[in-house]
């Protein structure tokens, strides 16, 4: 009895979940009346327009993870060996981006920096690119810092800070050969997630007028029929990629864990 | 010295988040020339964002409540309802994969299944004999918006409720059963309680969460059905409100509305975190 309840609420759950799926990948292969086709990916991939905003935000996305693992690896690892009384206050400052909506922030950034103003990064290309990109950063920090944070977690960061630095290393040479390596797993988890948030962000590409992939899928969803469809499963499988590989680093890593203890 | 270190993660939520929002935050208190004014805010207590509020309370709530029972009947069912360990692994990595597919092609999943033209809309049709048009159902409006959020709604609430229900002790269900209490007694003065303030903190991330969802929404309704975030959108694209400052005051309470969300999230949280040890 308690079984069957719970079986049939998982059924019920899962039905909702893809259906939706479902719906989406049939409405993609019907582009050619009367039989399923790859008709409407084949029209995707041979738009310009798609590749332009697909390799727009593809390059996006790794850039936001270098500056992301630029940024969040050496503070993350800062406060871990010197300021641990800080560690609340910076992952409640990393926590902020999911509390204030990502349109109100775009909306700081044009208004802040705007042609008329001190720093008028609207105004040229690069400018808003460089926007754009710490948009993203800003983003992806809750996910890129929790990761990051949580494996510093496993290693004994001042051991090793000092073993490195008796044996005469500098600070770049523990970031980059030390500690880096050592979390590896976990900025790739992190990694995999920001892929998946900026390549289907819309809101802040949108307002900064930039040619990414998610104002393009919004567009071709205003004027085309199937495509729209076509491109939805695309994005929809990146994203499942991007989690598979996080389950798939994860796993690899407890193996070798396991391996040498 | 050692504060040196924190200096480049200090400029850049400086200049990329705080600046950024105390621009909006203060621009919600000033006149175009600079003055203070409590104009703005008053500007907000007219129908038409009054209302666009109200749709947008209104379908967080729902889809947040809707959210919380049915991620939590699932989370329950997996965890205690005897089904194989085998279907864990696969509902959390689906969880993980669905709580980040929102956006524009969640909505275009939706259109393609409950829309005019859609799966589910042709089969009932076809098959059963249902109208869902006839019926007043329409995926541009509050209940095909709030469906249509709940699908990144409950795998959310699995994926937080999971360690709760986790951590729920085989001892306590036991204790209670020696005193002699039945099943749903043992939810309703035990289990309950204890997983009371998860849960509604738990609600009170998902209300932010749908809040502040934009790109769903535009992709799904164009500018049909005023909420928010799509008022907002259009105000930043081109002043529809014909003022700045209004703008202002409609993000200024947005951030109020997320803010308090998530200030109820946090408290909650370190009140459920007491029974997690």
């Amino acid at each position: 009895m308690k079984r069957a309840a719970a079986w049939s609420i998982l059924l019920l759950g899962g039905i909702y979940f893809i259906l939706p799926l479902a719906g989406m990948v049939e409405f993609s292969l019907s582009m050619k009346r009367g039989v399923y086709s790859l008709e409407a990916y084949r029209v995707v991939l041979a738009d310009p327009q798609f590749r332009q905003t697909f390799t727009y935000s593809v390059v996006m996305s790794l850039l936001t993870i270098l500056f992301g693992v630029l940024l969040v690896v050496p503070t993350a690892f800062w406060v871990r060996l010197k300021m641990p009384w800080a560690r609340p206050y910076v992952e409640f400052l990393t926590l902020m981006p999911l509390v204030i909506p990502a349109i109100v922030t775009v909306f700081g950034y044009i208004r802040l920096y705007n042609t008329s103003s001190w720093l008028p990064l609207t105004g040229t290309l690069m400018g808003s690119n460089f926007l754009l990109l710490m948009g993203y950063a800003m983003l992806s920090l809750p996910y890129m810092y929790r990761a990051v944070d949580t494996g510093l977690r496993t290693i004994d960061v001042a051991t090793l800070t000092e073993a490195a630095q008796s044996l005469g290393a500098g600070w770049t040479t523990i970031l980059a050969r030390i500690i880096l390596p050592n979390v590896l797993v976990a900025v790739l988890s992190g990694a995999f997630v920001t892929f998946a948030i900026v390549m289907g962000e819309f809101t802040m590409a949108a307002l900064l007028n930039r040619p990414a992939f998610g104002p393009y899928l919004q567009l071709m969803g205003a004027n085309k029929a199937y495509e729209p469809f076509a491109l939805s499963t695309i994005a929809f499988a990146i994203t499942w990629a991007c989690m598979g590989l996080i389950q798939l680093v994860t796993r690899f890593s407890k193996h070798t864990k396991a391996a040498q203890g | 010295m050692t504060w040196i270190g924190l200096l480049p993660f200090a400029a850049f939520i400086v200049l990329f988040l705080i600046a950024p929002t105390m621009k909006i935050v203060v621009g919600a208190f000033q006149t175009p020339q600079g003055d203070f004014t409590l104009n703005n805010l008053r500007g907000l207590f007219t129908d038409s964002i009054l209302s666009s509020y109200w749709i947008s309370i209104k379908i967080s709530v729902a889809s947040s409540a809707l959210g919380c029972l049915v991620g939590f009947l699932m989370a329950a069912a997996m965890i205690l309802g005897g089904v194989p360990k085998g279907v864990r692994s696969p509902l959390m990595t689906f969880s993980g994969v669905a709580s980040n597919f929102a956006g524009v092609p969640l909505a275009f999943a939706f259109l393609a299944t409950l829309g005019p033209l859609g799966l589910v809309t042709l089969i009932l049709k076809t098959h059963f004999g249902i109208n869902l048009r006839a019926m007043g159902f329409n995926i541009l409006s509050f209940w095909g918006l709030t469906i249509t959020y709940l699908f990144f709604q409950i795998p959310l609430m699995i994926l937080i409720i999971t360690p709760a229900i986790d951590g729920l002790k085989r001892e306590w269900r036991e204790a209670a059963s020696v005193l002699g209490a039945t099943g749903p007694q043992y939810w309703r003065m035990v289990a309950l309680p204890i997983l009371f303030p998860s849960i509604l903190g738990t609600f009170a991330l998902l209300f932010a969460n749908a809040f502040g969802a934009v790109a769903t929404a535009i992709a799904l309704t164009g500018s049909s059905l005023n909420i928010v975030p799509i008022m907002l959108f259009a105000q930043i694209r081109g002043d529809v409100l014909g003022d700045p400052h209004l703008g202002y005051a409609m993000a200024f309470g947005m951030i109020l509305v997320t803010a308090v969300a998530n200030v109820l999230y946090i408290w909650l949280r370190i009140r459920a975190e007491r029974w997690l040890k």
